[in-house]
C-alpha cells in the first residue's frame, strides 16, 4: 500500500474498513510494530506516541482472528497471566489483575477452566482479557469476530464495547464487515485503492444483497434424502446429530441453520457420503446413483471416484481440501478421479480458472492464495465434476462483500442448472437470498424431525409433502 | 482463512541472505512445532520398528537402514529455521515428546535426541550456517548418521566377538549414514522446499529464497 | 490415535500422583531407565512393572477404557518386541521374550503416567524454575505442544476432505502410505502456519521483550517429592535384589 495519511488521537475509537486485500491488515501490522523487517519495504513515517512503533510495542495490545493461534496456556487464568509474566510482574500482583481482566470481558468461567473446553467466542474474550491485563495504550483488533458464529461475535463486540467505553486506550478495529462495529466507534476510515476515505457519522455500508439478481430455483425431483439419520461418536453418550430428516431436490437449496453443537456440520458429512449414519439412513435417488457399481448402497459406501462426480463437498476451511501444488492440477483432480480423460479434465480446469478470474494464478500453489481466492477455488474444485448435489459448510464465513456476491451468484447458477444444494450456515443474508427450504436444527436430545419451511416466494403454499412433520 | 497479515518480529538487524543469530519467537515456536510433530513420528516409528526390522534379521546391521527417521527433526529444523541450535532443540524435543507418549527406550531417548541433534548441527557448523542447499543437507545427513552410529555402537554393540568390526560395526555405520542422508538430508530438504512452496514459511529466509 | 490423543495435553484432573512435582517424576523416570536398561532378565522388569501398576490408581487411571486408550500402543510394542525375540532369535527362550516385553512396558509406562497426571504448564514451570531451563524455549515448546489437540481434530477433516475430492486408498498399502503422507503434510503446513501466528500473538503480549520473565504459579518442591524419588530407588533396589536372589540377574554394563 502507498500514500496513506492517518492521524488517530489518544482515546479515539477508529474503524478501518475496506475490501479484503486493500491493505487494512498491513497498516495495522505496521502500527503494531511487528511487521517483519526481513519481509517488507517501508517508506514514509509511522509514529506511535510520537516515536517508532517498535519502541512502543510494550504498550500495544493485539487481538487477531483465530483464537486457537493466540492461546498459549492450558488454563484460562494462566493464559491471562502469560502477558503479565512476560512483563516481569511479581506473582502477587498478577492474580488480581487477571481476575479484573476476566471480569471486564465478561468471561463466564473460573480461572481453572481448561482453554480447550471453551467455545470460539469464549476463547476470543479470553484472549482479549489477556491483552487488556497488560493495560495497553493502543488496542488493535484485527477482524476479531471473523471466525465466530453470530452469538459469539456479538458477545465479543459487547466485551470490546465495555472495555473501550472509558477511552483509557486508543482503539483501532479492522474489519471488512463494518456494520456491526458502527455503534462502537467514533470514526470510520475506509481503505480504498489509492488511499483512505473518511466517512461521516451517518455512514452505512451498502448491503451486500443490494441489487443482487440471481437466477431462480427450478423444481426438480428428489435426489438425496436423510431418513431419520443420526450420528453418535463412538464412546460418546449424546449424539452429535439426533435423528434428522432432510430432503434435497434438484434445482433447490436447503439451508441448514442452528447454533453450534446442534449437529449441522455432522449432517453435512452424512449427506456428503463421508460418514455413515449410526441411526437411520441416507437414501440416494436412482437419478443420482445411476452408474454407481452397486447403486442400492448408501453414498458413504460408494467409492470415492463415484462419489466425487455425484456429490460435491466444500469444507469450512478450504486449505484442508487442497491436494496438489498448482491450481490447474487442483481443478483437474476431481474429473480425473471420476474417470474423465486427461485432456477433458485439463479443459475443464482451464474453463473454471477463466470463470473464476484465477487464470493468472494457474501455476500458483493453492495455499498461497488469499482467503477469498481459496474459498472460490474450493467451491470450483467441487464444481469441476459437475455433481448433481452440492454440500457446503459455511461457504461465506469471513468473506468480504465482493467475494460473498460472487459465491452466491455461483451457487445460484448451479441451482438453476438443476443442482441440489445443501448449505450449512450462520449467514442470515445467505439464507435470505438463496434458501428454498430450511432446516433449523436446535440443541435437543430426543428424536427430532425436520420441518420444511417454504422460502419467501412460496410461503403461502401449504407444505403437502408427507415428510413435512 | 485470510492471509496472516501481522508477521512475527525480528528485532535484530539482519544482513540479506544471512539470518541473525538471535532466535525470534517464531523461530522457537516453529522449531518446536517440528520437534513435536517428529516426536509423534518417532512414537509411531518405534511401534513399527520391530516389525520392519524382523525381515532384515538375516544380516543384523541392515536394520540400521531404518535409523534415518530418527535423524530427520534435527536436519529439517536447521534447514528451515537456519539458527545455530535449531537441530539440537528440535531433535531433543522430538525425543522428549516420544518419551511422553510412551517410549520403549525410556529417558535414554532424550540423550539420543540431543546427540543426534548435535550430529546434524555439526554439518551446518561446517558450512558456517551460510549454505542451506543440497551439499549442506547431505553433509548434515552424514554427520547426523555418524553421531547416532557412534552412540549406538558404544552403548549397545561395542566391538567384540559378537559384534566384529568388519562384519558389524562398519556396515552398521554405513547403513545408518545412507539412511540418514536419504531420509534426513534429501527427503528433509524436499520437505522444507515443499513447505516453502505453500507460503507457510513466509517468516523465514527458507521460505523466501527462490529454488 | 489413542496415545496421541492422550497427548491432547490439557490440565489434568487432580490426582494423587499429580501432586508430585514434575521434576521429581522426571528424576524417578531417570532412575527406572538406568536400572531397566542395564538388566536383561525377567525378574527386575517384573518387579518394576508391578510397582508402576500400583501407581495407576494414584494417576487416576482406574477405568479399563482409559487405561487401554493410553497404553494400547505400548502393549502392542511390548508384545511385538517379545514375540520377535522369541520367534527369530535362535537362543532366546520364552522367558527372555517375556522379560524383554516387560522391560519395554517398564520403560514406557512412566511417560504415560507423567502425561496422565501433569499439566504441561506445570512441567514448563518446574523445568524453568528448578532446572533453570530457558523460559523462551520452554514456553515456546509449550505453545507448540498446545497445537497437537487441534491437529488431531483436523486429521479427520483432512481425511474426509480427501475422500470428498475423490481420493481414497482402498486396500493398496502403497496408496495408503501416500494418502497418509499427504494428510500429514497438510497438517504440517497447518501447524507451521498456526505456529507462526501464535508466535506473533506471543510477541504482542511481550514474550520477546527481553524483560526477565516472572512466574505466576511457582513450582515448589516438598518433602513428598524427595520421598517419591527415594521410593523409586527403593523399588529398583528391591527389583535388583530379588533378581540376584533368584539367580536371574543378567546385567548389561553400558558405556
Amino acid at each position: 500500500m502507498t500514500g496513506v495519511d492517518l492521524v488517530v488521537e489518544p482515546g479515539e475509537r477508529v474503524l478501518l474498513t475496506g475490501a479484503s486485500g486493500a491493505g487494512k491488515s498491513t497498516l495495522l501490522a505496521a502500527l503494531a510494530g511487528i511487521l517483519d523487517a526481513e519481509g517488507a519495504e517501508v517508506a514514509g513515517e509511522l509514529t506511535v506516541d510520537g516515536g517508532d512503533p517498535r519502541a512502543a510495542r510494550g504498550r500495544l495490545g493485539l487481538l487477531a482472528q483465530d483464537p486457537d493461534s493466540q492461546l498459549v496456556m492450558t488454563r484460562a487464568g494462566d493464559d491471562v497471566a502469560f502477558g503479565l509474566e512476560n512483563a516481569g510482574l511479581p506473582a502477587a500482583d498478577i492474580w488480581p489483575r487477571v481476575d479484573e481482566a476476566l471480569a471486564a470481558v465478561g468471561f463466564p468461567h473460573g480461572r481453572d477452566r481448561p482453554t480447550q473446553a471453551l467455545s470460539g467466542g469464549e476463547k476470543q474474550r479470553l484472549v482479549l482479557a489477556g491483552v487488556l491485563a497488560r493495560r495497553p495504550g493502543l488496542l488493535l483488533l484485527d477482524e476479531p469476530t471473523a471466525q465466530l458464529d453470530p452469538p459469539g461475535a456479538a458477545l465479543v463486540r459487547a466485551a470490546v464495547a465495555r472495555v473501550t467505553a472509558d477511552r483509557s486506550a486508543t482503539t483501532i478495529v479492522v474489519d471488512h464487515d463494518a456494520g456491526p462495529w458502527l455503534p462502537l466507534v467514533d470514526r470510520v476510515v475506509e481503505v480504498v485503492p489509492g488511499g483512505l476515505v473518511e466517512h461521516g457519522p451517518d455512514w452505512h455500508p451498502a448491503a451486500r444483497t443490494a441489487g443482487l439478481r440471481l437466477p431462480p430455483a427450478v423444481d426438480g425431483p428428489v435426489l438425496l434424502t436423510a431418513e431419520a439419520a443420526g450420528f453418535t461418536y463412538r464412546g460418546s453418550a449424546t449424539p452429535a446429530l439426533p435423528a434428522t430428516t432432510a430432503v434435497l431436490r434438484s434445482g433447490r437449496t436447503l439451508a441448514v441453520t442452528g447454533p453450534n453443537g446442534a449437529g449441522k456440520s455432522t449432517l453435512a458429512l452424512l449427506l456428503a457420503g463421508l460418514r455413515a449414519p449410526t441411526t437411520g439412513r441416507i437414501a440416494a435417488a436412482r437419478d443420482l446413483a445411476a452408474g454407481v457399481r452397486r447403486e442400492h448402497r448408501e453414498p458413504h459406501r460408494w467409492r470415492a471416484g463415484e462419489l466425487v462426480s455425484r456429490i460435491g463437498t466444500v469444507f469450512q476451511h478450504p486449505e484442508q481440501q487442497f491436494l496438489t501444488g498448482r491450481l490447474r492440477d487442483e481443478l483437474a483432480l476431481g474429473p480425473l478421479r471420476s474417470g474423465e480423460h486427461a485432456t477433458a479434465a485439463r479443459a475443464t480446469a482451464e474453463e473454471l480458472l477463466e470463470r473464476l478470474g484465477l487464470t493468472a494464478f494457474a501455476d500458483a500453489n493453492p495455499y498461497t492464495l488469499s482467503g477469498g481466492q481459496q474459498r472460490r477455488l474450493s467451491v470450483a474444485t467441487a464444481l469441476a465434476t459437475a455433481p448433481q448435489v452440492l454440500v457446503l459448510d459455511e461457504p461465506t464465513f469471513g468473506q468480504d462483500a465482493a467475494t460473498w456476491r460472487e459465491l452466491v451468484t455461483l451457487l445460484a447458477e448451479q441451482r438453476s442448472r438443476g443442482c441440489a444444494i445443501a448449505v450449512v450456515t450462520h449467514d442470515a443474508d445467505l439464507v435470505e437470498v438463496l434458501a428454498d427450504d430450511r432446516l433449523p436444527l436446535a440443541m435437543t436430545t430426543g428424536e427430532r424431525a425436520s420441518q420444511r419451511v417454504p422460502a419467501s416466494e412460496e410461503r403461502n403454499e401449504p407444505g403437502a409433502e408427507p415428510w413435512a412433520l | 482463512m485470510a492471509e496472516q497479515a501481522v508477521r512475527p518480529s525480528s528485532v535484530d538487524a539482519v544482513e540479506p541472505g544471512r539470518p541473525g543469530v538471535r532466535w525470534r519467537t517464531v523461530d522457537i515456536v516453529v522449531a518446536a512445532v517440528l520437534g513435536v510433530a517428529f516426536g509423534v513420528v518417532f512414537w509411531a516409528w518405534n511401534l513399527v520398528f520391530g516389525v520392519l526390522a524382523a525381515p532384515l534379521d538375516f544380516f543384523p546391521p541392515l536394520s540400521a537402514i531404518l535409523n534415518g527417521v530418527y535423524l530427520m527433526p534435527g536436519v529439517v529444523a536447521a534447514l528451515l529455521v537456519r539458527k545455530p541450535g535449531a537441530a539440537v532443540f528440535a531433535s531433543t524435543l522430538a525425543a522428549a515428546v516420544s518419551l511422553l507418549l510412551g517410549s520403549p527406550y525410556g529417558l535414554v531417548i532424550v540423550v539420543y535426541g540431543m546427540v543426534q541433534g548435535l550430529g546434524g548441527e555439526l554439518g551446518f557448523l561446517l558450512t558456517r550456517y551460510r549454505h542451506f542447499g543440497w551439499a549442506t543437507a547431505v553433509l548434515a545427513g552424514v554427520t547426523a548418521g555418524l553421531s547416532t552410529s557412534i552412540l549406538d555402537l558404544s552403548l549397545y554393540y561395542p566391538v567384540s566377538q559378537e559384534y566384529p568390526f568388519w562384519a558389524f560395526t562398519l556396515p552398521y555405520t554405513v547403513f545408518t549414514v545412507i539412511s540418514s542422508v536419504l531420509l534426513a538430508g534429501v527427503l528433509g530438504l524436499l520437505l522444507v522446499r515443499a513447505l516453502a512452496r505453500t507460503g507457510a514459511l513466509s517468516s523465514f529466509a527458507a521460505g523466501r529464497t527462490r529454488v | 490415535m489413542g496415545a496421541v490423543t492422550s497427548l491432547a495435553l490439557g490440565p489434568t484432573a487432580g490426582t494423587r500422583l499429580g501432586r508430585i512435582n514434575p521434576v521429581a517424576q522426571l528424576g524417578a523416570i531417570g532412575v527406572v531407565t538406568l536400572v531397566l536398561l542395564t538388566s536383561l532378565d525377567v525378574v527386575t522388569p517384573a518387579v518394576v512393572v508391578a510397582a508402576e501398576l500400583c501407581l495407576l490408581p494414584a494417576a487416576g487411571l482406574s477405568s479399563p477404557w482409559d487405561l487401554w486408550r493410553r497404553t494400547w500402543p505400548l502393549l502392542l510394542g511390548a508384545s511385538s518386541v517379545g514375540l520377535v525375540n522369541v520367534l527369530l532369535s535362535a537362543d532366546a527362550g520364552v522367558i527372555t521374550g517375556v522379560g524383554l516385553g516387560l522391560r519395554v512396558v517398564g520403560l514406557a509406562l512412566p511417560g504415560v503416567l507423567l502425561v496422565a497426571t501433569t499439566d504441561p504448564v506445570r512441567l514448563a514451570d518446574a523445568l524453568t524454575l528448578h532446572w533453570r531451563m530457558s523460559t523462551r524455549f520452554a514456553f515456546g515448546a509449550l505453545a507448540a505442544l498446545r497445537l497437537v489437540p487441534l491437529l488431531i481434530g483436523e486429521f479427520e477433516s483432512v481425511r474426509l476432505a480427501r475422500r470428498a475430492r475423490g481420493v481414497e486408498a482402498g486396500r493398496n498399502p502403497v496408496a495408503r502410505a501416500r494418502l497418509l503422507g499427504g494428510i500429514v503434510f497438510a497438517l504440517l503446513v497447518s501447524a507451521v502456519r498456526r505456529g507462526s501466528r501464535l508466535a506473533t500473538a506471543m510477541d504482542a503480549r511481550g514474550f520477546d521483550s527481553g524483560i526477565p520473565r516472572s512466574n505466576a504459579r511457582g513450582s515448589r518442591l516438598h518433602r513428598r517429592d524427595a520421598a517419591f524419588v527415594a521410593g523409586t530407588v527403593a523399588v529398583c533396589v528391591a527389583a535388583v535384589t530379588s533378581s540376584v536372589l533368584t539367580g536371574a540377574w543378567h546385567p548389561v554394563f553400558v558405556g
